[in-house]
């Protein structure tokens, strides 16, 4: 009986000083991410029901953004993203086609779609409410959702990640989409999941 | 006569030519209409399968008739002016050209994301180059194209009526009866 308590109290001298460093620099203020395109941990996807009978999903393959992001104060947060609209992709070029022509997006004449956030309030549990602009087929909203803090840490390769989801459900008719795809059909989800990587 | 000659055309060629022109204004009509229709139109989903189906078999035709071509004699055209037979010529060897190309550009908009092309439920045609948002691109070359065949064969049409009434040949009936 003599190692384990000094292995106990290497491990916790450990912990604290690799909890100190990191209360160390979210001190500082709120931190400052990418998300993560490169390696693909980020994904913005789409899903609306077919018919009322099933749902449709699908995604945009090509986005960047950013968010800035301090655990102690997560009101100071900001987060914006933008979308190339034309990657939308629902594995069916036919559909993809049509959702990217007037008829639907017009990708032509509004190739970006943006959302900046304007306020987040925290909630309980690593959630908040975030508010913010989305422009979307050259119409400017503003929408809110919440949010969750998924996890952040050290990552294996010498980085400090941060992930986040949220989902927002979007009236098609508010972004001037008009086609009729049934009264099943009039909204779509919208769900944001990214991971940043502190810069 | 099945076969052509050198101053007639044989029964198949004929048949080619009058049961394609038939099959090229009908996908037109068809695919105008079709990409009009709305999300609850019975024909939504069967017009593009219709469209898609007797496009590719079109394309199997085209390449029958081509290889019947180069096999056959080619029959000499009948006008007599080099001019009008260099004209002749070249929008011959276009509706060629043209239509090849549209079958494959209609082809890439089907399978842009690896999806086979489905004939009549009986062939499937596997997807042969796949790119991101190849689709839109294929589809607008895919109308270009469309349009551009429709309005040289009415520049045909004319031109053969011409041949036929102006200038007195057999133009027409070459064609009709060989």
């Amino acid at each position: 009986m003599k190692s384990p308590t000094f292995a106990g109290v290497m491990a916790v001298a450990a912990m604290s000083t690799a909890l100190l460093a990191s209360f160390g620099t979210s001190s500082a203020g709120a931190a400052e991410y990418v998300i993560d395109r490169k390696g693909a941990h980020a994904f913005i996807n789409f899903r609306i029901k077919h018919l009322g009978y099933s749902w449709l999903s699908g995604r945009f393959d090509r986005f960047t953004g950013n968010f800035s992001f301090d655990e102690a104060a997560p009101e100071k947060s900001k987060v914006r993203v933008e979308i190339d609209v034309a990657s939308l992709n629902s594995n069916h070029a036919e559909r993809d086609k049509h959702l990217r022509n007037k008829d639907f997006l017009n990708v032509e004449k509004y190739p970006t779609a943006i959302f900046e956030s304007t306020s987040i309030a925290p909630l309980a549990d690593g959630k908040a409410k975030v508010t913010g602009k989305l422009t979307l087929k050259g119409i400017t909203k503003e929408i809110a959702f919440e949010a969750e803090h998924v996890g952040g840490g050290k990552d294996p390769w010498g980085g400090y990640r941060d992930g986040f989801t949220g989902k927002v459900s979007l009236p098609l008719k508010d972004f001037g989409i008009d086609y009729n795809l049934g009264p099943a059909s009039r909204e779509v989800e919208l769900t944001l999941d990214i991971e940043g990587i502190r810069q | 006569m099945l076969k052509d000659t050198l101053d007639s055309y044989g029964a198949v060629t004929r048949w080619f030519h009058w049961l394609m022109a038939l099959a090229v204004f009908a996908l037109f009509g068809l695919g105008l209409w079709m990409v009009d229709l709305t999300y609850y139109d019975t024909w939504y989903n069967a017009a593009p399968d219709l469209h898609k189906s007797a496009g590719m078999v079109f394309l199997a035709a085209l390449v029958l008739r081509l290889i019947w071509r180069f096999i056959n004699p080619k029959p000499v055209p009948e006008v007599e002016s080099a001019l009008e037979r260099k004209m002749a010529t070249f929008v011959h060897v276009s509706f060629y050209l043209l239509l090849i190309a549209l079958c494959v550009s209609g082809y890439l908009i089907a399978t842009a994301k690896g999806q086979p092309l489905n004939v009549f439920g009986i062939v499937r045609i596997p997807a042969i180059w796949t790119h991101d948002g190849l689709e839109t691109p294929a589809g607008m070359v895919h109308r270009w194209l469309a349009w551009t065949t429709i309005v040289l064969a009415l520049v045909h049409a004319a031109a053969a009526i011409k041949h036929h009434l102006w200038d007195g040949k057999r133009t027409l009936v070459r064609m009709l009866r060989g």
